[in-house]
């Protein structure tokens, strides 16, 4: 069996690329998709501390996330939407009305 | 032995699909490599013993959240140019520096796993029932009651948010 160590260092490394992900791109999907991937990352460690524990508190914890995630991808899909939907770019640098 | 190599393969097909979400220039590329990533992670669960959760990820995550993504991209994206390559607000050296943060960021994660002990974890004790589909709703619908009965309000209200933000404003 793959010790549980194994799958913690893939989640850092997932999560590691969805921080870049977020850092690197200016197309406000894929910065959303990024942080999807970031997700994915965490939940991957609940599911191995759940195999490592025996304890089914960490599936319930992860179905609750990706209840949560699914929310918020609704909801932040349909604010980007609404945000660049006159713009000739989608670019996140272009938001720069509450700039001081 | 064979769960070592199903182990491998997934892991480097999520890091596959991980790195495209990073690099690819068109946003349908990226949602797939999203896909990629999230169908391999669905393999690591079977192998964790998370069977419910293995069919979640595919069917809710590659399923209909990608599905989601892809309609908003066809929806936005269509005749938008890409964004400007020299735009005046840019960051300069943003990739380099987002990389070299993201490098920190890893070693900063790893010695917290280390120093908590968490390298040296062998696998954990035999399964048993454990991860079933059996043993994950009786958790769900007793101990976990109150909780999955939230969710349900926080779905509504991320239903009532998207009517509101979605309607014409007149």
């Amino acid at each position: 069996m793959v010790p549980i160590a194994y799958y913690l260092v893939l989640s850092a490394v997932l999560f590691v690329i969805g921080t870049v992900g977020v850092l690197a791109r200016r197309n406000p999907l894929q910065m959303f998709m990024s942080i999807e991937l970031m997700w994915n990352a965490v939940n991957l460690s609940f599911v191995a501390f759940a195999r490592q524990y025996v304890d089914m508190a960490g599936h319930i914890f992860v179905f609750l996330v990706i209840t949560v995630a699914a929310a918020e991808v609704a909801i932040g899909l349909a604010i980007i939407v609404m945000v660049f939907r006159r713009r000739e770019h989608v670019d996140v640098d272009d938001l720069s009305l509450m700039k001081g | 032995m064979l769960s070592t190599v199903v182990f491998w393969i997934a892991a480097a097909l999520a890091v596959a699909g991980a790195i495209g979400v990073v690099v690819t220039e068109n946003p349908v590329h990226t949602a797939l490599s999203l896909v990629l990533t999230m169908l391999a992670l669905g393999v690591l669960f079977l192998l964790l013993h998370a069977e419910f959760l293995a069919v979640v990820e595919v069917l809710v995550y590659a399923g209909a959240v990608m599905v989601l993504f892809l309609f908003v991209v066809t929806l936005l994206m269509a005749g938008v140019k890409p964004p400007k390559e020299e735009h005046r607000l840019r960051l300069a050296y943003q990739t380099l520096i987002a990389g070299l943060f993201g490098l920190i960021l890893f070693v900063l994660v790893l010695h917290g796993m280390a120093s908590a002990g968490w390298m040296s974890t062998l696998a954990g004790p035999s399964a048993g029932t454990f991860g079933t589909i059996a043993s994950f709703g009786t958790a769900l619908f007793t101990q976990y009651l109150l909780p999955f009965e939230l969710t349900a309000v926080v779905l509504l209200i991320a239903v009532i948010g998207v009517v509101v933000l979605a309607r014409e404003q007149s």
